[in-house]
């Protein structure tokens, strides 16, 4: 039982981290508090893409000496791309060492560029939404947004009398 | 016919690379477009950008039509799937670019007047270019035959349509906090959606959706294949609008500047199902047992929920575009029951019917812009007695709108009667009941509209004659045409849409 909860510790900090970033994004009032937890839900995925990466026993993904691509005529003379995916599947069995795996790795570099795009856009976002309504929490903004159409509508009232009258 | 013509005189170069250059072009164009100095150069530009979209997105649709297996697919950087990306596109992806580059064509040409008038003038090829981008995400989406890169181009998409409902600040502050919820949910969708990923990844080692495609049927029983199925699933029906995870929507469709909200209601929502029908047919095979319980105890409620009760909310509202905003969730409800049949018929209605909803709201949203720039106001008080001063723009919004409602002779009624014949095939009358009870309410919110604009005098006398001006008008007309001709002779989409959910289903399609 507990040996089942401590291998995957990595897996539980996870699910414990999303739960909470997902609580903020959703309840919190105050608008930067929700991108933080908007931000922590990515950054959550990002740690479990590494996760699933890790082999057990396996070095960073980059080669040593005894794996090393064998050239004739040096880097020059490197296959083509086509040629190399044939050839991938052959070279996995001879690897001497264990790596983890560097795709995930990879996949994350773009999730957390758009993780950045996304954070730096709320927060322009959020700038702009002081700048309008002199605040940043969202009940705030709620009741300004309600306070408003009332007022609009009142005045559309009133037009329409003096437009009938 | 047109396509054949096309397809004799267009270059070599254009032939092989039809499929990739649909995204790529306006992803180009885009930041060239930033720098442009002046806004007139920016709009003539994208109008040649979506233009070259549009004509890559017909070839690459004659191509598909013309090879045996109606498959395209095109290894990006000569690196050979299932390693390298691929662009794989049949004719479920085909059909789907020609409506979001059609869409963006025609709504650029409109763009023009409105975007003079809403947007801040050195601010106009800075919107553009955002434009551009999303064109090149939602195209990206479709096209691509990779997982991951889905994602990728969902997040280009989503980043540039959260700038562009913001844009509508200038004309209604209240655009900025609809900006943020939609940035707040459309970025959990898309995590979700790549939580998902990284699951199925873990079971099958591979991002390639054909060869996706062919491990998983292995994998049935698999726990993190099951979940995984789970996280994509929200995850794109947050993006799709998909009852109940349709909040964000009406509010970033009522405020953002009137281009916008045309564009995205005509094309954004739909991509979103594409990639829900991708993943539910052919990627994971609807025969699993968990996909059957998720059509009949998810999908299919779902659905009937949206369809009614978005409906009923739609007849409530006083504000034209989120009368149209919930509308619209309720139409992408008919195009989750359509597909939650999970039959061939199904699928080819479902599909049918997301054709037709943008063709329809997209003329919709394209009169309701044209009022808002002459007359400055888009309650349906606003729109009181406008039949006698603009008769040219309410005559094609009440085409659309008896369109919407599915009226015999337009295109609404074809997609509707197509549904109507799937759920009959498959049993499901009390469905078709409620399909009628929703078209029902649909009298009730268009014809509230329609009541106002043709037989109420104007309350507001400063409204003098006035139509649109013509930037607006001919492509207004040219969808509103299309809206009848479609519903009396309906087999060009019939066909797309056949051929798409063939495609969609068929295993030997996509392989």
């Amino acid at each position: 039982m507990w040996e089942f909860i401590l291998d995957r510790a990595g897996y539980w900090a996870i699910i414990g981290l999303m739960m909470i970033s997902l609580f903020i994004a959703f309840s919190a009032e105050n608008l930067i508090k929700r991108l933080v937890g908007l931000s922590l839900f990515q950054t959550t995925i990002c740690l479990f893409y590494i996760i699933l990466a890790k082999v057990t026993g396996g070095t960073a993904p980059v080669l040593l000496k005894e794996d090393m691509p064998y050239h004739p005529a040096g880097h020059a003379a490197a296959e083509t791309g086509a040629q190399l995916t044939a050839a991938s599947g052959e070279r996995f069995a001879e690897l001497v060492h264990t790596y983890s795996n560097p795709l995930p790795h990879v996949l994350i570099l773009t999730a957390i560029v758009v993780g950045v795009a996304t954070l730096s856009l709320g927060l322009a976002l959020i700038v702009r939404i002081r700048e309008a309504y002199g605040t940043i929490e969202a009940d705030d903004v709620r009741a300004i947004d309600i306070e408003t159409a009332i007022a609009q509508e009142a005045e559309a009232e009133k037009d329409l009398k003096e437009a009938t009258a | 016919m047109i396509l054949e013509t096309l397809l004799a005189t267009a270059p070599d170069w254009a032939l092989r690379h039809a499929a990739i250059l649909v995204p790529v072009v306006p992803l180009v164009m885009a930041p060239i477009l930033a720098l442009s100095p002046s806004a007139r150069l920016g709009w003539v530009l994208t109008l040649a950008t979506t233009a070259a979209a549009l004509y890559f997105s017909l070839l690459t649709l004659g191509i598909v039509q013309s090879l045996p297996g109606g498959v395209i697919s095109y290894a990006v950087g000569n690196w050979a799937p299932p390693i390298g990306i691929e662009v794989r596109v049949d004719a479920l992806n085909a059909m789907v670019l020609l409506i979001v580059t059609g869409m963006a064509f025609l709504g650029t040409i409109f763009a023009w007047p409105t975007l003079v008038s809403e947007i801040r003038k050195e601010k106009i090829a800075l919107f553009l270019s955002a434009f551009l981008l999303c064109v090149s995400g939602l195209c990206g989406v479709t096209a691509t035959g990779d997982a991951f890169n889905l994602f990728v181009f969902l997040e280009i998409s989503s980043l540039s349509t959260y700038v562009l409902v913001a844009m509508g600040s200038s004309r209604d502050r209240r655009a900025l906090p609809a900006a943020f919820d939609y940035l707040i949910m459309g970025t959990l969708g898309a995590s979700f959606y790549i939580i998902g990923v990284g699951f199925l990844y873990a079971a099958t080692g591979t991002l390639n959706m054909a060869d996706l495609a062919a491990q998983l049927p292995g994998l049935t029983g698999n726990r993190s294949v099951q979940v995984g199925f789970a996280f994509i699933i929200v995850g794109l029906g947050l993006k799709a609008a998909m009852w109940p995870l349709h909040q964000w929507l009406p509010n970033a469709y009522a405020y953002s500047p009137s281009f916008v909200t045309m564009f995205l209601a005509a094309t954004a929502t739909k991509v979103a199902i594409y990639a829900l029908v991708r993943w539910l047919f052919t990627i994971f095979q609807p025969d699993y047992a968990f996909e059957q319980a998720l059509f009949y105890w998810i999908l299919a409620p779902l659905g009937i929920a949206a369809m009614v009760i978005c409906s009923f909310q739609a007849v409530f509202q006083t504000d034209i575009r989120r009368m149209l905003a919930y509308s619209s969730v309720a139409q992408v409800g008919y195009m989750l029951l359509g597909v939650s049949i999970g039959t061939a018929a199904g699928v080819s209605a479902g599909l049918l019917h997301l054709f037709n909803h943008a063709l329809m709201k997209g003329a919709l949203f394209m009169a309701v812009a044209g009022i808002c720039l002459t007359y400055k106001g888009t309650t349906i008080r606003d729109f009181a007695g406008l039949g006698r001063s603009a008769p040219f723009t309410m005559a094609a919004f009440a085409i659309a709108g008896l369109s919407l409602i599915g009226v015999p002779l337009t295109a609404g009624f074809m997609s509707k009667l197509q549904l109507g014949y799937a759920l009959f095939d498959h049993g499901w009358w009390w469905a078709v009941l409620l399909v009628v009870f929703s078209s029902f309410l649909a009298v009730f919110y268009v014809g509230r509209i329609l009541q106002a604009v043709f037989f109420q005098a104007p309350v507001n006398p400063r409204k003098h004659r006035k139509e649109a001006p013509l930037l607006l008008l001919i492509p207004l007309w040219i969808l509103a045409l299309a809206n009848i001709y479609f519903g009396i002779d309906a087999t060009f989409p019939i066909g797309l849409a056949n051929d798409a959910a063939v495609a969609a289903l068929g295993q030997e399609a996509f392989r």
